[in-house]
């Protein structure tokens, strides 16, 4: 290493020093920590007590709740995430088109994204889902002719409540709609050009310039988004008041971990929880990237 | 493709192209419709509130909803405002100075005072991090961005209890500290990674310039790179102080006195004790959101192009 090279590594490090704290402190030495604390028996006030495997061996074997927030976690996700992805395109797609107002609407599809993560916005669909007054059902029975108190309880119900956590989130589908779109006008017009000098149609151009073009963009935002759906908690807590009812059928897992950190004071059984869901989450994302052969990089062509 | 559809656009005959522009218009009026319908939709639950938030406590409830209430129940918004606050005893302080009664005002400052400060710090330290990934050779740099990238995969909710245990050990609980300290350091692999790609797509020369008319590194992200990162700063800046504004699960953890609270409690507090007020829940939650939509509205112009730059490959 010249003295030229070592003087850039050093400047480095320093401008990487809040970084590695960071890293050291609030990332690695807690993940190794929580790793630590699931093999143990902790209420914070009286001293660590290592249980060995008890807290997995209850989790899997004799605790119905967790199955249960695993088995919502896991419905949520799949129900809306591919949905959002679909919507999310296809908005994209419509945005793209040259017609007039398109500034005024990528504002309008978008701003829900921007609000809509927080309590405010929970509040909104905690009324919109209201069974006897609440905007869906009044739009439901409009647009149907079914009776108000025929349609479904949303929040109130065992069965409607994930399908209403579901509806809520496609509500947010501007945020990876822009994403879409940016992907959308970063495809080169000459592969367009070249597909209809081969006589390709719009659906065939679509299939063959269009989703290729997006894969990249479509893998990342998969991924992205599963591990997202995986995390719901603020809706859930405000919707239930924390309980995650009705029955537990929107118990999620973010809610019960923090159940079980905060409200009981177990911080093994919680971290136990949480190891479980970063598995989980790794399990998916790996899986992703083993079936990843249909995401197609322009760079591969080059070489 | 074949010869005979390469060839067909010149053959066709001299309606191909008149047949063509019509369906191309056609195409914009169905993309038109749709958009319309779906900006409809994206809109309601918005309009939905506005139109709940002048109610009567009665009106709320009436099948088939009046859309615009008469006469329009202004005062629903300062009777939110006091109420939400509740805690009328309670002295709050903000810069040493104390205030006496706490409200809205309270949450307000709070949460300003936190998303402020932590909007600072990720913009800040995100740009320093990804100016040393992007511009300088050092080594192990490939695997430590990649670890960096990594830790996007990693749930909150695994760190949250030893750093809640950390936090609470260094005195921290029940201060805005948890809430504001980790965002000077580094603001998240996501705001790196953003950093780091904008920079990435500026000229090396740039740098090389600088460096020889005596620039120190420093000096290169300071003065040449960050005033050409416009956009990716205030990307940055503008998610992370909607994060901030509108985080619930952190504030949740670490805020315990009424006097702490930030908005996000505020509501949810507010919730719980006037869960069926729809009228004034509306009236706090669009007070709430007001300040987000117009960082929105103002800032869009450049995040969305920050986006669409930095965010995709």
């Amino acid at each position: 290493m010249t003295s030229a090279e070592r003087k850039e590594a050093i400047s480095a490090f320093i401008f990487l020093i809040p970084f590695l704290i960071w890293m050291v402190f609030i990332m690695g030495g807690p993940i190794l920590a929580a790793f630590f604390l699931s093999f143990c028996k902790w209420d914070i006030l009286t001293p660590i007590q290592f249980v060995g495997l008890d807290n997995y061996k209850e989790m899997f074997f004799n605790d119905p709740r967790f199955w249960k927030s695993m088995g919502n976690t896991a419905y949520f996700t799949i129900l809306s995430v591919l949905p959002g992805l679909v919507l999310s395109i296809v908005v994209a797609l419509l945005m793209n088109q040259k017609v007039r107002g398109i500034g005024i609407y990528r504002t309008l599809f978008y701003l829900p994204s921007v609000v809509g993560a927080g309590v405010a916005m929970a509040v909104l669909w905690k009324w919109i889902f209201n069974a006897d007054s609440g905007l869906l059902n009044y739009m439901i029975s409009l647009l149907t002719g079914i009776p108000m108190s025929d349609c479904p309880k949303w929040m109130a119900s065992e069965i409607w409540s994930k399908p209403a956590l579901v509806i809520m989130s496609l509500w947010g589908v501007g945020g990876s709609m822009i994403i879409y779109l940016a992907g959308l006008q970063g495809i080169p017009t000459a592969l367009y050009e070249a597909a209809e000098i081969d006589g390709a149609n719009q659906w065939q151009q679509f299939l063959t310039v269009t989703l290729p073009g997006l894969s990249p963009i479509m893998f990342f935002q998969l991924i992205i988004s599963i591990v997202g759906s995986f995390q719901i908690f603020t809706q859930v807590d405000v919707m239930t008041d924390g309980l995650g009812g009705p029955a537990d059928s929107t118990l999620v897992m973010v809610l019960y971990i923090y159940q079980k950190a905060f409200k009981y004071y177990q911080m093994g059984y919680a971290s136990a929880l949480a190891w479980v869901l970063f598995i989980v989450i790794m399990l998916a994302t790996w899986v992703q990237f083993r079936y990843s052969k249909w995401v197609y990089y322009e760079g591969e062509l080059r070489k | 493709m074949t010869e005979q559809t390469i060839a067909s656009p010149n053959a066709a005959p001299d309606g191909f192209w008149a047949s063509k522009r019509r369906n191309e218009k056609i195409t914009k009026i169905v993309v038109s419709v749709l958009l319309l319908i779906g900006a409809v939709v994206m809109m309601l639950p918005i309009a939905w509130m506005l139109s709940t938030s002048f109610k009567t406590r009665t009106d709320v409830f009436a099948v088939p909803p009046v859309w615009i209430p008469s006469p329009l129940h202004f005062e629903n918004y300062p009777t939110a405002w006091t109420l939400s606050g509740m805690y009328a005893g309670e002295d709050w302080s903000f810069l040493g100075i104390t205030f006496h009664g706490i409200t809205f005002t309270t949450y307000i400052v709070n949460t300003l005072t936190i998303s402020v400060l932590s909007c600072l710090g990720a913009t800040l330290s995100s740009s320093l991090v990804a100016f040393a990934f992007a511009r300088l050779r050092f080594p192990g740099r490939g695997p430590l961005f990649l670890l960096c990238l990594a830790t996007m995969m990693v749930p909150a909710q695994v760190t949250m209890i030893p750093t809640f245990i950390l936090f609470k050990n260094l005195g921290w609980y029940d201060t805005f500290y948890p809430l504001i300290v980790p965002a000077f350091l580094g603001g998240g692999a996501y705001n790196i990674f953003l950093m780091r790609q904008f920079f990435m797509s500026i000229p090396y020369e740039m740098d090389e310039a600088a460096k020889i008319d005596g620039c120190s590194n420093f000096g290169v992200y300071w003065r040449i790179l960050l005033p050409l990162c416009k956009p990716a700063l205030t990307t940055v800046a503008v998610f992370a102080f909607v994060y901030n504004w509108t985080d619930y699960l952190n504030p949740l953890i670490y805020l315990d006195s009424n006097s702490k609270k930030t908005l996000a409690l505020g509501l949810k507090n507010f919730v719980s004790l006037y869960g069926q007020d729809y009228h004034l829940l509306m009236a706090a939650s669009l007070l709430v959101s007001i300040p987000i939509a117009v960082i929105f509205l103002v800032g869009q112009r450049y995040f969305i192009q920050g986006i669409a730059t930095t965010g995709l490959k």
